[in-house]
């Protein structure tokens, strides 16, 4: 079942299922390799839950949670 | 002879490459190894993006080598992109070197795609190439080059390693190439080829823009709704608004089938490409994922840890400061002493006199005063470049990106806040200049507007002053409120101005973490060496140009001779009648500073601060309040020492000014209240004229003049209220 990225937690990895946001929201999460098939880990939440960390094509990535609602994913059970 | 002049004539061969890659890709380490010290830095016209240009001799070829701008993608969302886009299509350099971190291939070579997309011609630099080892990652550099089709160079910029062969093999393919190259075309799946057919045939037979982009590639921009390229070609004719059709009309069947815009499939076309040539064992993994050590996210989850993270931060922020100070107090000194020598030197080799007066009390002491922050700020902006290049800045910024978004803020405003004085005692021309860092434009020019509202170190004085006069029991107390006021006024002032006239959308923070990395002392040195200069320069012409401004406005016009007989025959009495040598010496002081005050309230300065009083009372402020403060608006340093001559003291030295407050506390025409509007006065007016210039620099000079006139006016109706409400309720 694919959900939003924000309700991942932190040590959990997901598969990028789809990015739904267009414009230039979209356009950075595009730039910044989040394609369908990626695979991504939560790393950790800054001090006050938000922004989000998360490991992704062997580099730290974050976004804020509300820009991390656009992704879709998949969780990966280990 | 004969072949003396011939090799004159004999043009030697030039070529203009670009070194282009993202961010943290150990761009600019590899410029500054290649280039060393011969480089020039500039701006690109009318924007704030730095523009660093360096030429070096390879091999007998002139080379002109550009560091533009680090960006993840060609297309036109942020300054950065744009400067990047237009100056491979207008400047056509002959060879583009693309600088890819070998240990995150995958990412980068989303860029490298798009450039050959373009059709210019590409040389990548594997860059990191000892971090990758490290990591036991091997790559196949002959078969990622035959893929891809452009030469592959390993590198290690902090070494330099590679650098050499680098720069040759792109000479040699600047030889080579035509630049007319083909570009590379995708296959972005069977629809979408099919109208990028169609719409690169419209574009090919109508010439449309095809003089500066590939026809294929422009098709491509319209179907990524490249604001850019379709402003441009609006301007083009009418067959955009045909183009624009055939967009609009595949967009919705995207849209409707998969659920997707064209853009997000393109990328996904571009990914997969990437992907493809990957795995074909270009990349090999010598160590499991287990074994390898990945010393960052250790790292990380200390330093950024939910706990831990901001304890660490405000040491961390906290030693900074205390550095700065403390090893910045030795070579201030030494200024100090030098300038104070200069300054008795030409005291004693010019004759008294008007000339004496402008080059001793205009031009050195202003200059003076002003050179005199530059070791600190040198050291504050090496502070500073250690904690971007080593990676940490992004992890204040995602540490406090939430709060600072409150206030129409982001995560990197922190910096430029801290700097400006934010833990009191800072210089809000260094955090000015460090909102370059933020590639917001909405968030940077609040953040530009606020940030001089910190209690800078020249603001210090002042406030030490009236706290000594004042509320000497409360010292403490009250300078660690001056700081709350400030961050609360910079803050509110910001949710103000982003709810106002810079109204507009939060910018995303998909932000990268950069792997920590040491930074090299040379980056470092350069990074600092460019700041500092372009203080000493500001400090050399806008500041020279307003110290002998003051220095005039406070000098004339002179006392009429009357006057001046007058103070020379009070003067003379004493000589005659006192005896006592240090008793005869006091007294001519204490007439020589009346002749000062008297001097200074018949000057322009003077005349100026007395008709400002009628308003200013309103703020408790008489004359030589204002005269102190228009003459902060040169620089606060300024403040106490007009103070000084106005109090008929003589010269005040800002540290020492005791017997100042002592005589402000036994005026009459002050009180605490009196004191309190000042101190929040001084906090909050304008800023000072390097400031003020730095944001003009930073921004334009409407809003440098914007933050002078908003900030005096918050700053005055502020104090006002202190006063009157203050005055009314308690005595």
């Amino acid at each position: 079942m694919p959900e939003s990225l924000r309700r991942i937690v932190s040590g959990e990895t997901a598969i990028v299922t789809a990015v739904t946001a267009s414009g230039e929201i979209g356009r950075r999460l595009r730039d910044m390799g989040l394609s369908p098939g990626t695979e991504i880990k939560i790393l950790g939440r800054a001090p006050l839950k938000d922004p989000v960390s998360i490991r992704l094509k062997n580099y730290t990535l974050t976004l804020r949670n509300n820009e991390a609602d656009f992704i879709m994913v998949e969780r990966v059970v280990a | 002879m004969n072949t003396a002049v011939k090799w004159k004539i004999k043009e030697s061969p030039t070529a203009t490459i670009a070194l282009a890659g993202n961010p943290n890709s150990g761009k600019t380490t590899l410029f500054n190894a290649i280039t060393g010290a011969r480089q020039h830095v500039g701006n690109y016209p009318g924007i704030t993006v730095e523009r660093k240009e360096g030429t070096i001799d390879i091999k007998g070829t002139k080379v002109k080598l550009i560091d533009l701008p680090g960006t993840y993608s060609l297309s036109a969302y942020s300054q950065e992109e744009l400067v990047a886009r237009n100056f491979l299509v207008n400047e056509k350099p002959d060879i583009v070197v693309d600088i890819v971190d070998a240990t995150m291939l995958e990412r980068h070579l989303y860029l490298a795609i798009q450039f050959l997309e373009l059709g210019v011609p590409v040389v990548l630099a594997l860059n990191m190439m000892d971090d990758a080892r490290k990591q036991g990652l091997r790559i196949d550099t002959e078969k990622l080059s035959k893929l891809l089709n452009c030469p592959v160079v390993e590198t290690v910029a902090r070494s330099g390693q590679g650098k050499k062969e680098l720069m040759e093999t792109a000479v040699q393919q600047a030889k080579e190439k035509n630049r007319e190259g083909a570009p590379l075309d995708i296959s972005y799946g069977a629809e979408l080829d099919l109208v990028l057919d169609e719409m690169t045939e419209i574009i090919q037979t109508d010439q449309f823009m095809t003089d500066r982009y590939p026809p294929r590639w422009i098709a491509l921009k319209y179907l990524e709704n490249d604001a850019e390229i379709v402003r441009h070609g609006r301007l083009n004719g009418k067959i955009s608004a045909k183009l624009e059709t055939i967009v609009d009309r595949t967009k919705e069947h995207c849209i409707k089938t998969l659920k997707v815009p064209p853009e997000a499939i393109i990328a996904d076309y571009r990914y997969g490409l990437i992907n493809s040539i990957l795995k074909q064992n270009i990349i090999i993994q010598e160590k499991t994922r287990q074994e390898r050590i990945d010393f960052t996210t250790k790292l990380d989850s200390i330093l950024v840890n939910r706990y831990l993270g901001p304890i660490l931060m405000i040491a961390v922020l906290y030693a900074m400061f205390q550095i700065t100070f403390t090893v910045g107090e030795v070579p201030m000194n030494w200024l100090g002493s030098l300038f104070g020598w200069i300054s008795a030197t030409a005291t004693l080799l010019i004759p008294e006199g008007l000339l004496q007066s402008l080059v001793v009390s205009g031009i050195i002491d202003g200059v003076g005063g002003v050179m005199g922050f530059v070791p600190l700020i040198a050291i504050m902006f090496m502070m500073i470049s250690f904690l971007e290049d080593s990676g940490y800045m992004a992890r204040v910024a995602y540490m406090l990106d939430r709060v600072l978004r409150i206030f129409g803020l982001h995560g990197y405003s922190a910096m430029p806040f801290i700097i400006s004085g934010g833990i009191a005692g800072g210089c809000a021309v260094p955090g000015v200049m460090a909102t370059r860092t933020l590639r917001s434009p909405k968030e940077k020019l609040a953040t530009l507007l606020t940030a001089p509202f910190m209690p800078c170190g020249a603001k210090l004085p002042v406030f030490l002053l009236l706290i000594a006069a004042f509320f000497t029991e409360y010292k403490a107390q009250m300078m660690f409120s001056i700081t709350l006021l400030a961050w609360i006024m910079a803050l509110l002032v910001a949710k103000l101005v982003r709810s106002t006239v810079i109204r507009g959308e939060s910018t995303p923070f998909i932000m990268e973490l950069p792997p920590y990395r040491l930074p090299t002392l040379r980056g470092v040195f350069i990074h600092t060496w460019e700041r500092t200069w372009q203080y000493i320069k500001k400090a050399g012409t806008v500041i020279l140009a307003v110290s002998i401004l003051l220095w005039a406005a406070m000098t004339f016009p002179s006392l009429p001779e009357q006057q001046v007989n007058q103070f020379e025959t009070e003067r003379l009495a004493v000589l005659s009648t006192i005896q006592e040598s240090a008793k005869r010496h006091q007294a001519i002081i204490e007439i020589n500073n009346r002749e000062g005050q008297t001097a200074l309230r018949y000057s322009l300065a003077g005349k100026i601060g007395t008709s400002l009083e009628p308003l200013s009372q309103w703020a408790g402020f008489d004359w030589r309040t204002n005269i102190a403060l228009v003459g902060g608006f040169a620089a606060k340093e300024v403040i106490v020492s007009t103070f000084g001559t106005a109090y008929s003291l003589g010269d005040v030295d800002p540290d020492a000014a005791a017997t100042l407050s002592s005589r402000i506390a036994a005026d009459p025409s002050w009180n605490k209240f009196t004191a309190l509007a000042m101190i929040v006065f001084v906090l909050l007016y304008a800023p000072c004229v390097v400031t003020v210039v730095a944001i003009a620099k930073e921004s334009t000079w409407s809003w440098a003049i914007f933050a002078t006139v908003f900030n005096t006016v918050l700053g005055f109706g502020m104090a006002v209220a202190i006063y009157q409400i203050g005055t009314k309720l308690f005595s």
